[in-house]
């Protein structure tokens, strides 16, 4: 059903290569970390797409990139078939409005020395919407979308959980009407019954005002959970993409295996198989050649430390790329 | 009565703001020995990072302040030591992963001159040698290239490698004692297995005694012994890892436990979720601190506070339910669909 549909993002061979500064100064760096090195994906209207990924595979950046709080080195992210490299700077404003974030960390993200009130009202006070009254109304309609209540527009982030501390996160990325949020880890650091008040309402949300979310998490229960598809990330590039369903049930990708085979079992005293991944984390400064995995991987074969494998078609709506999958599909 | 490594009593932390003083921390009793692994969970705010914060007595003051208590740590009491000497104990006997990495490391200085800084601090060998160490150090907890590495910034790191080159500096020293607070929630499955593996390595290389704070149940059934609830400043139940698992008795606990996100929750619309939010602490309050969340609560919950009570053999709970008496057993679906 999502393939006949327009895709409301579009991201198209996106890299980001960060230099790493030389010990000489001035002397250019030569050296790039390649935190991100060709993603493409299709984003649909009203989905959950689910980025996972070891820690450091560059989905953090992937979120920054589509943010547009950092540019690409390469590549492009297209909103509602509009370029957003392309942009003016006013119209750069109007499409930032569109795509917001939840960061990782919701005990950062806040200014300690601001009141809730002002917290939330800045993405409308940057974008002069409104006046003080309207916003003053606006701060209160949205602290009562997620939970929270009018009193608590005067009080200080110290003075909230971190629970509630990421609900106001949640309100101020919602104050502009975006179309899409990107969510960082939303609900990592936060206990389980929290977790779970956070998660219901974000699916509220979504519900009841067409949201289209990105939502990157390493807790693969709650992907599983929320995401309608899920991209599966590996140094800096997408491995495996597919629905929760193909993902979990068809994981065609040997580190995906991998990933899955490390969910904690339901009794958890039972005795678990894991498949250990061996072998050095790789660097995305210097990437392994051929398929970056194949240092670690049970099913390498020759090829696979010579030639890059490509995206392979398992379905309409599930692709890998991993050599195996070809050989076993001749 | 053996002596514990660890004996805490009565530990009491408040925070004064405008006028008014919230008890954060409310009496809390723990005890380990060497080689044991305590788990702390609990609700968010619900004091576990200022019970650990108290224990390293790095409170902010202003505005915290140990109103009460005594943290007994081999024999000594170090609410009575000198700043020097606690100073003393927490660079070689006591060290703590701090649940923010990103307010713990210094954003101006590269992460290599930091892991430096830290091991010069207590061992006295040179530049050159510390950084050989930080580079093994960073390699330990997973970090490739970790040459590379040490000369970047805290910020060119991604949120995971930051998490794991608190746990490498932690880890630095051989403590006796570790405090973990939230120590793998930023990591993915494969990388917090090998940091596990490796706490479990160097606790029975030398002995040490783990405190692990965290919200993720898989890590307390994979790691912890014994196991603290802490909910609104107070520890509501207290018992072995495996009896919580098999047997939990708080309600609070039993919402805990139910919250939990597994691979059978997609067929559900909503989570269950413990309805409602933890009372203000800065309010003089009678009654149980769960009572107005608790599907279970009696007219004496919402006036009386229960006390700690072992009702079974080494398990401990505050709530009016459970006594040595008469017990009553874990329902679930209490809090189910609740909005
Ligand atoms: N500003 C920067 N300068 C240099 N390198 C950077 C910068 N930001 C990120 N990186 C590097 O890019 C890579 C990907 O980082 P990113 O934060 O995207 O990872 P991640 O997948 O979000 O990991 P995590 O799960 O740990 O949050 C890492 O190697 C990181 O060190
Ligand atoms: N420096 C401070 N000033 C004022 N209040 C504080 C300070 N530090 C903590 N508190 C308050 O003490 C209470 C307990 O906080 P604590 O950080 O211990 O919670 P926690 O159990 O670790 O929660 P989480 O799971 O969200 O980390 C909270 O209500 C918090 O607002
Ligand atoms: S391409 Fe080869 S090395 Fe890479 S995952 Fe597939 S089988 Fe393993
Ligand atoms: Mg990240
Ligand atoms: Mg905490």
């Amino acid at each position: 059903m999502q393939q006949n549909r327009e895709p409301i993002l579009k991201v198209s061979n996106l890299k980001k290569h960060f230099p790493i500064k030389s010990s000489i100064p001035f002397k250019k760096a030569t050296q790039f970390v390649k935190a991100v090195d060709g993603v493409s994906f299709d984003l649909y209207k009203g989905e959950t797409l689910g980025i996972v990924g070891e820690s450091g595979c560059g989905k953090s950046t992937v979120a920054r990139l589509i943010n547009q709080l950092i540019t690409p080195t390469e590549g492009k992210v297209e909103f509602n078939g509009v370029d957003l490299a392309s942009l003016k700077t006013a119209d750069i404003r109007s499409a930032r409005k569109s795509i917001q974030m939840v960061f990782q960390n919701p005990y950062a993200s806040l200014d300690p020395r601001k009141t809730i009130e002002y917290l939330i009202a800045e993405p409308l006070a940057i974008h002069g919407i409104g006046d003080d009254a309207s916003r003053k109304k606006r701060v209160v309609d949205l602290l009562e979308t997620v939970g929270l209540s009018a009193y608590h527009a005067k009080r200080h982030p110290h003075e909230f959980s971190g629970g509630q501390r990421q609900r106001i996160n949640i309100a101020r990325a919602l104050a502009l009407n975006p179309a899409i949020v990107v969510c960082d880890e939303p609900v990592s650091a936060l206990d389980v019954s929290v977790q779970a008040q956070v998660i219901n309402l974000l699916k509220d949300l979504q519900r009841d005002f067409g949201l289209t979310y990105i939502f990157i998490s390493h807790d693969l229960n709650v992907v599983n959970y929320m995401c309608d598809r899920i991209a599966v990330m590996y140094l800096g590039k997408v491995v495996e993409i597919g629905t929760y369903q193909e993902i979990y049930g068809n994981p065609q990708h040997p580190y995906t295996q991998a990933l899955l085979s490390a969910i904690p079992k339901e009794n958890p005293f039972d005795a678990k198989e894991r498949i250990i991944l061996s072998g050095d984390v790789p660097s995305p400064v210097n990437p392994p050649s051929g398929c970056a995995f194949h240092k670690r991987c049970r099913f390498a074969m020759e090829q696979c430390a010579q030639i890059q494998p490509m995206l392979d078609t398992v379905t309409d709506t599930h692709q890998v790329s991993c050599h195996l999958f070809r050989v076993n599909s001749l | 009565m053996t002596e514990h490594l660890l004996n805490v009593e009565n530990l009491t932390v408040e925070f004064k703001s405008s006028g008014s003083t919230m008890k954060a921390v409310n009496g809390v009793n723990l005890q380990l020995n060497k080689k044991e692994t305590l788990g702390i969970v609990g609700e968010s705010g619900s004091g576990k990072s200022v019970t650990a914060t108290a224990l390293m007595r790095l409170i902010p003051s202003p505005p915290g302040k140990i109103t009460d208590g005594h943290i007994y740590f081999n024999g000594r009491d170090l609410l009575q030591l000198s700043e020097k000497d606690m100073r003393n104990v927490r660079g070689n006997d006591m060290s703590m992963i701090f649940q923010d990495p990103i307010t713990s490391l210094n954003p101006v200085l590269t992460v290599g001159n930091q892991i430096v800084e830290v091991i010069r601090a207590h061992e006295k060998i040179s530049k050159k040698d510390a950084a050989t160490k930080a580079v093994e150090m960073l390699k330990m907890v997973g970090i490739p290239e970790p040459e590379k590495r040490l000369k970047m910034y805290p910020h060119e790191f991604s949120g995971g490698m930051r998490q794991r080159v608190m746990i490498a500096i932690a880890l630095a020293c051989n403590p006796k004692l570790l405090i973990a607070d939230e120590p793998t929630t930023a990591l993915d499955v494969t990388v917090q297995a090998q940091i596990l593996d490796l706490m479990k390595k160097l606790q029975q290389e030398h002995d040490t005694a783990i405190i692990m704070i965290t919200h993720d149940l898989g890590v307390v059934w994979e790691l912890c012994d014994k196991v603290n609830v802490m909910y609104a400043g107070r520890t509501v139940e207290s018992t072995t890892t495996r009896q919580l698992y098999d047997n939990a008795l708080h309600p609070y606990t039993w919402g805990l436990l139910e919250s939990q996100i597994t691979m059978g929750t997609q067929e559900q619309e909503r989570l269950p979720a413990i309805p409602g939010s933890p009372p203000d602490l800065t309010m003089p309050h009678s009654g149980c601190h769960f009572a107005s969340r608790c599907p279970l609560a009696t007219e004496i919950c919402h006036h009386t506070a229960p006390e700690l009570v072992e009702v079974q053999s080494n398990h401990f709970v505050a709530c009016h339910l459970q006594s040595k008496e008469q017990i009553v057993e874990r329902k679930e679906g209490i809090f189910n669909a609740a909005k």
